[in-house]
């Protein structure tokens, strides 16, 4: 049976009507063609799904669309703020951080969700908060690279 | 710089050139049986078209300079190439190919990859062959189009075409100081000034005269991957879009007896396809396609095949099944006679890709014309396949690749895009396939299993003096010894491969240089010489020998080599394949089954550097993602199923296994660039291996390298 769910998306009210136990992730990209979250595993062992849930980085593969209700959901699509990227998206782009880039939402939404809790975290919380997440090209050492320019106050480094 | 490989080369000699079989099966009988809501329809499919058409290697085969450069009105500079992007970074690499002769920023190209009509066909993505290959071609047909541009600039200034200069998208005569735009230069169509073959012997800016290759050159296209706004062909949205899924067997070999495709009604709005032996669902949401082929999948009944070997058992199928048996060694005599000898067996699993994003296509039938946009490194091919699948001529079938996540050799056959287009063709609204995880892992084809054996003989004093080396089953990548050996003979010997295999990064050449890398250092051993004398004694290669040379210095082997540590172990490799070379120290540690690699130091040179930026990129990438097989990837599988089918039991590399990594990269820049993607990946495996021997005194002969007598497999 299928229910009406309300969340917001990227501060925008959305609805949809569906079957509850349909994963988060597949409204978000087939219902609100908001495509920057990736399938990966649904196995929630590769983070490429990843987005957040009132500011928690969560896999939207395993998140049915029923425990958002009345939440806030933020994507990849709704980081920067017109023209101007997220910090953790220039941080990306500074650091040569994708190559084929199918990880990259995942992974920069994740660092938003770390440096959120942990504005100045040790590699070993880094490498905790995104031990979770795959980069198949190995991109790995750009990645560490642009977290941790990312969590480095402005005007410093 | 390609991350891929070729198998479409005789002299690749491994299973991947076999036409490969359908996942779930061949087709042996087409008819379409449907339904949307209510109805039942039956068509049958025309029969196969005509033979493919010739396909070129690499970069010929453009002829007008047209069909490779475009400039727009307003100057805007469109280069079409058959090359694709997944991550390696060819996009960027020949951008700044066609910007270097045209004498503009990298960032002033834009490039039409992969649309099989829009692009002219440069071969398969692979066998690292855009770097030698494509470069090129790219190079020539911009300086084609430079030499136009020259042209007409001396024409519209009454000057001599020497005198004309080019800067910044614009033509120049100095004298004057008139300029004049590219864009006004070729007027309303390019096409038209650009309608003359690209001459055979076109002059292209000398290495030394570089100004935009061999720079550090950011990833074109980037911004749209940190945004999410890129479209990867998983993210084709088209209207109407239906989401599809193919029904796969239980095991290898199985054949569907029966099945009952009504059931798919349980599902909202589903249609079903039956197709010989192809099955497959659409629905308005993957989770209704899902759910249909859930129903459907419950009424099925499966023929088994006849019991196929497990992974426990496949290096002794591999060795009973070699074609023509494996072959004596034919220094046999001189093997009798040596000081030292060396008889060893080297075994390397299968392991797979794993992409991240999955296997996916688009298909949409207009007017009987066929457009698919999938994830391939093979376009024109996907093209032809399809083109055989539904009875239609090259006109009637476009493939258009978007930058896809990730291929790795991974993905010469897309596989989705014929499925996509029979769910498409039967649904009459554009169908999108993307493969889950699980059918990645058991039905995407692995990278080849090996069973090498090595005989080999020193003299007294420590010379090489026979060398004897066959490679079952997974290909003759690098088989060839890099070393002088008075006598030697190496081989590849095909074999039944029980699963799908194909190409991956590097091919057998990562087989192969563990199994001669270790077997080097077992006989450097035997020899009571250091490792790196020892190979050094036997290579006259001075490029090799060069990186050789940087890695024992950057790593300092000498006094690392020296100290002897149980928990703690060095080891070297090196190697050359695809007209690069590298070497690799590493250093592991050991805390009782417990593997740890600690520190990579590794050196690579590959000729004129074209992108230092994305090479120090690929070669960080490859020797990471070699780590996995090096240390855990494994497939496996009983009685043709898979046993190990997500990355929870399939461990892939992390964060936490990333390694200190020191990647010295030399630049020769009188050596012709060659492909960077796949070679780094060749060293990681044995230089392990041999680590782990310094420090236990054990050696481990089979990839992955695992302490434990008998690995859990994951």
């Amino acid at each position: 049976m299928d229910a009406t769910i309300l969340l917001t998306v990227n501060g925008k009210q959305r609805k949809v009507t569906t079957d509850p136990q349909r994963p988060l992730l597949d409204v978000l990209r087939e219902e609100f063609q908001l495509t920057g979250a990736k399938f990966g595993c649904g196995e929630g062992r590769c983070g490429a799904c990843t987005v957040l849930v009132n500011g928690q980085a969560v896999h939207s593969c395993l998140t049915p669309i029923a425990n958002v209700q009345g939440k806030s959901v933020v994507t990849i699509e709704g980081l920067a703020t017109g023209e101007k990227l997220h910090p953790v998206q220039e941080a990306f782009l500074a650091e040569e951080a994708s190559q084929c880039g199918y990880c990259t939402p995942g992974m920069v939404l994740a660092t938003v969700g770390l440096l959120a809790r942990t504005p100045q975290p040790t590699d070993e919380q880094i490498v905790a908060a995104l031990d979770g997440h795959l980069c198949r090209c190995c991109g790995y050492t750009n990645i560490l690279k642009a977290v941790r320019r990312a969590a480095q106050p402005a005007g410093r480094g | 710089m390609t991350t891929d490989s070729t198998a479409h080369t005789p002299t690749d000699g491994q299973a991947g050139d076999e036409p490969a079989a359908e996942p779930g099966g061949g087709m042996t009988r087409r008819a379409f049986v449907q339904w949307l809501g209510a109805g039942l329809l039956v068509t049958v499919a025309p029969l196969p078209a005509a033979a493919q058409p010739r396909r070129p290697r690499g970069g010929g085969g453009t002829g007008k300079i047209a069909a490779r450069v475009h400039i727009g009105k307003d100057g805007t500079i469109t280069v079409m190439t058959g090359k694709v992007e997944a991550g390696q970074g060819a996009r960027t690499e020949l951008a700044q190919a066609a910007a270097e002769e045209l004498g503009v920023p990298a960032d002033r190209v834009q490039l039409i990859m992969a649309d099989t009509d829009r692009a002219p066909d440069d071969g398969v993505t692979a066998g690292s062959r855009s770097t030698p290959s494509t470069v090129p071609a790219v190079r020539q047909g911009a300086a084609a189009a430079r030499d136009v541009l020259i042209q007409l600039a001396a024409a519209r200034f009454a000057i001599d075409a020497r005198g004309v200069r080019l800067a910044d998208g614009k033509a120049i005569d100095p004298a004057s100081g008139r300029q004049a735009d590219y864009g006004e230069l070729v007027g309303e169509n390019s096409d038209v000034p650009f309608a003359a073959a690209v001459p055979p012997g076109v002059t292209v800016t000398a290495v030394k005269e570089w100004k935009v290759m061999g720079r550090p050159t950011p990833r074109a296209g980037r911004r749209d991957l940190v945004t999410g706004a890129h479209r990867y062909p998983s993210d084709i949205q088209r209207p109407g879009m239906l989401y599809g899924k193919a029904l796969r067997p239980p095991a290898y070999g199985a054949r569907l007896k029966s099945i009952d495709m009504e059931a798919a009604k349980a599902a909202k709005d589903a249609l079903a396809v039956r197709d010989g032996a192809f099955v497959g669902v659409a629905a308005p949401t993957l989770r209704a396609a899902e759910q249909a082929l859930d129903a459907i999948s419950r009424t099925a009944a499966w023929e088994e095949a006849p019991a196929l070997p497990s992974s426990a058992e496949l290096y002794d199928h591999l060795r009973r099944h070699a074609r023509g048996g494996v072959p004596a060694n034919p220094f046999a005599d001189e093997l009798a006679k040596a000081d030292k000898k060396l008889t060893a067996t080297y075994h390397v699993a299968y392991v797979q890709h794993a992409p991240m994003e999955p296997r996916a296509a688009v298909a949409e039938w207009n007017d009987g014309k066929l457009t698919v946009w999938t994830g391939t490194q093979n376009p024109f091919g996907a093209r032809g396949e399809l083109m055989s699948a539904f009875g239609l001529g090259a006109d009637k079938v476009r493939v258009i690749v978007p930058d896809f996540g990730g291929g790795f050799g991974g993905k010469h056959q897309p596989d989705a895009h014929i499925e996509a287009a029979r769910l498409a063709k039967a649904a009459g609204r554009p169908v999108l396939v993307r493969w889950t995880r699980a059918e990645e892992f058991t039905w995407a084809y692995y990278r080849p299993a090996a069973v090498i054996d090595v005989q080999a003989g020193l003299d007294a004093q420590g010379t090489l003096t026979s060398w004897h080396f066959v490679n079952v089953n997974s290909g003759g990548a690098a088989v060839e010894s890099p070393y002088r050996i008075a006598k030697s003979r190496s081989q590849y010997v095909p074999s039944a491969s029980p699963m799908r295999q194909g190409s991956y990064r590097c091919l057998a050449a990562t087989a192969n240089n563990f199994a001669r890398e270790s077997a080097m250092d077992e006989l450097a051993v035997a020899a009571g010489a250091d490792p790196l004398d020892f190979r050094r004694a036997h290579l006259d290669n001075p490029r090799l020998k060069a990186v050789l040379k940087t890695v024992a210095e950057k790593f300092n082997w000498a006094a690392r080599s020296g100290k002897k540590d149980p928990r703690l172990g060095v080891g070297l490799a090196c190697g050359t394949e695809k007209g690069s070379v590298v070497a690799a120290c590493a250093e592991v540690a050991i805390e009782g089954d417990r593997l740890t690699v600690r520190h990579v130091c590794e050196a690579f040179e590959c000729g004129a550097i074209v992108n230092p930026t994305n090479l120090l990129s690929q070669v960080a990438g490859c020797i990471l993602m070699g780590l996995g097989p090096a240390l855990r990837e494994e497939m496996q599988f009983e009685k043709g199923r898979v046993l190990n089918a997500t990355f929870w039991k399939y461990g892939v590399p992390r964060f936490t296994d990333v390694p200190e990594l020191d990647i010295h990269l030399l630049n020769q820049p009188d050596q012709t660039p060659v492909g960077a993607g796949e070679t780094p990946i060749i060293a990681i495996a044995p230089a392990i291996a041999n680590a782990v021997f310094h420090a236990t005194g054990r050696r481990i002969r089979t990839m992955p390298i695992r302490l434990a007598a008998e690995g859990k497999g994951y």
